[in-house]
């Protein structure tokens, strides 16, 4: 701190929380230069050593090393034997991905279906929003666990044919878009909401259908407004692909769980968490990334 | 554009607008207690009166943005108030700007013109585009055609806004207030593109709060208070000699704040 500093009203000793110079977003390192990075450095230093020794001096720390941290087992369930009876949770790990990627595609059409119904105004819509706000109340009432257990023991045992002939993971993957839908379309619908009125009305005096108006201008500008959020509940996605596991498809966390029950030694799960993290972390910074720019766009674009 | 075509069907008559007996009311609130008025084509009207008075709940109910409580409006002799008329239709024939602008935030300038007459009208983009920039060269606003609106003017995107209402060709403009959010500066500026529509023979239903504006440009002021027009005169009799004593009084308010 340099004497042109205003006045800081914090006693000495007490770490400040900065959240960041004007017009940035929220960001893991802040403060004033190279003094601030050495101190947090020093002080990130000092805490990891901290619960590096307690867990090396626990009296079972041997043990749990050996258990959970274990780097021939991690790397073996991580490639997978299939003459042994285990598969690889690095390889199960792509059913996780796709499980993901099919369910984020849907959740997004079939949220905003849900949202804009919910939002219509039109008496004729009066049956279809009662059918919509009781499918929100109901699938954001469940926990997820017991959707994917209905639909995934319930729609087989109906004998429907094709649609009872299908996979574990297609089952997960409809359980995830009908549990997950019901959260996003509130996101969406927070989103509508976030549009003002006059934009409406802007909309429909030029002689905009209702449609026209939702799909142009109300739309295009409520997403924006929610992007944030909505990478949030699918970062959440990513890793309760895992839950579908349950079923019995081969996902990363069944692999592992596959190999924990052969082996004897539960570091495969840390390697499906590791896994996880990988693949959830960068979705997490890029979400921060857009937040600080519209941040720093909503600042820099005010009226002039 | 400046070309006024006689209403669609053909006859043009000399009445644009005709309200009767027009009621508005929200919830408990009478806003509109019973507004007559007849506008001639060609014609320009001021509406004057304190705020609250219903002079932009007036123009909101003509472009059917408000849905009215009672009586008629009648625009070329149709009754647009009546059940089953198509108000999408309606209102391509009137245009509205707002106090606040309404730009839509994330469409440059251009696309902000050329929306309606491409999703509502039909029009070929192609030519949409060029009578946008048709437009904006006459209000010269052309070099401002691919800039987003929070890059401009409060005063400049007025203009815009009223380039895009004029982009439906409509045959009657409602303004609301349209320089009550501008910095004193970019007053100017708005009120001389809606002189220059004036010149043009736009028939023009304005809600403003400058009176010297008022009296320049209108053939007739209309005078609202307690939800009636209180008063209806040339702005020369209006100005100098009102009747209504609601008139006289929020006239010597004016006068007194140093804004006639």
């Amino acid at each position: 701190m340099d004497d042109t500093e205003p006045p800081v009203f914090t006693s000495p000793g007490v770490p400040q929380t900065s959240f960041g110079a004007a017009g940035r977003g929220p960001r893991l390192l802040s403060g004033s230069g190279r003094g601030a990075v050495a101190v947090s450095t020093a002080s990130t230093i000092v805490v990891l050593a901290a619960l590096a020794a307690l867990f090396w001096l626990a009296p079972g720390s041997a043990a749990v090393r050996h258990t959970f941290f274990n780097p021939q087992d991690m790397w073996h369930s991580f490639i997978g034997d299939p003459r042994a009876g285990y598969y690889s949770v690095g390889a199960a790990l792509w059913l996780n991905i796709r499980m993901f990627l099919a369910a984020e595609v849907l959740i997004l059409i079939l949220a905003l279906v849900v949202a804009v119904v919910r939002q219509s105004v039109s008496p004729v819509m009066f049956p279809l929003r009662i059918v919509s706000t009781i499918y929100v109340d109901v699938f954001r009432g469940v926990p997820l666990i017991l959707v994917i257990f209905a639909i995934g023991f319930g729609v087989p045992a109906l004998n429907l044919g094709f649609v009872s002939t299908q996979s574990a993971a297609v089952y997960g993957v409809v359980a995830l878009v009908l549990s997950y839908s019901a959260y996003v379309s509130e996101v969406y619908r927070a989103g509508l909401n976030s549009v003002h009125q006059s934009q409406v009305a802007a909309a429909r005096s030029l002689g905009l259908s209702q449609w026209t108006s939702l799909r142009f201008v109300i739309l295009p500008q409520a997403v924006r407004n929610i992007i944030p959020p909505l990478l949030n509940d699918f970062i959440s996605l990513q890793k309760d692909t895992a839950l579908v596991g349950i079923l019995g498809a081969i996902e990363a966390n069944k692999a592992a769980e596959i190999y924990s029950d052969t082996v004897f030694n539960y570091s495969s799960y840390v390697v499906a968490a590791i896994l996880f993290l990988l693949l959830t972390i960068p979705l997490a910074r890029f979400t921060d990334h857009l937040i600080a720019r519209d941040r720093r766009r909503r600042l820099a674009g005010s009226p002039a | 554009m400046s070309t006024h075509r006689a209403h669609p069907d053909g006859s043009g008559p000399a009445e644009a607008l005709r309200i009767a007996g027009l009621e508005k009311s929200f919830g408990p609130n009478l806003v509109l207690n019973g507004i007559d008025l007849a506008v001639a084509s060609h014609e320009v009207i001021c509406l004057i009166g304190a705020s609250g008075s219903g002079k932009s709940t007036l123009l909101r109910c003509v472009n059917l943005l408000e849905p009215i409580s009672a009586g008629r409006i009648m625009l070329w002799g149709q009754d647009i108030t009546a059940p089953g008329v198509d108000q999408n239709q309606v209102r391509r024939h009137v245009g509205i700007v707002f106090q606040s602008f309404n730009l839509f935030p994330h469409m440059t300038v251009l696309h902000n013109i050329t929306l309606a007459p491409v999703k509502a009208l039909r029009t070929p983009r192609r030519q949409a585009e060029d009578e946008a920039r048709a437009l904006l060269s006459r209000f010269g606003l052309l070099d401002k055609q691919a800039d987003y609106p929070d890059r401009l003017s409060g005063g400049q995107q007025q203009r815009v806004a009223i380039v895009r209402a004029l982009a439906m060709h409509p045959q009657l403009m409602l303004l609301d207030e349209v320089t009550s959010a501008l910095d004193p500066e970019l007053v100017a500026e708005v009120l001389d593109v809606i002189r220059e529509l004036a010149s043009g023979g736009m028939t023009m239903l304005i809600a403003t709060h400058e009176m010297g504006f008022a009296r320049d440009i209108a053939n007739r002021v209309c005078f609202l208070a307690d939800g009636q027009i209180a008063e209806d005169a040339p702005p020369a009799e209006l100005f100098s000699h009102p009747k209504d004593e609601r008139t006289q009084r929020f006239l010597r308010r004016i006068i007194d704040a140093g804004r006639l």
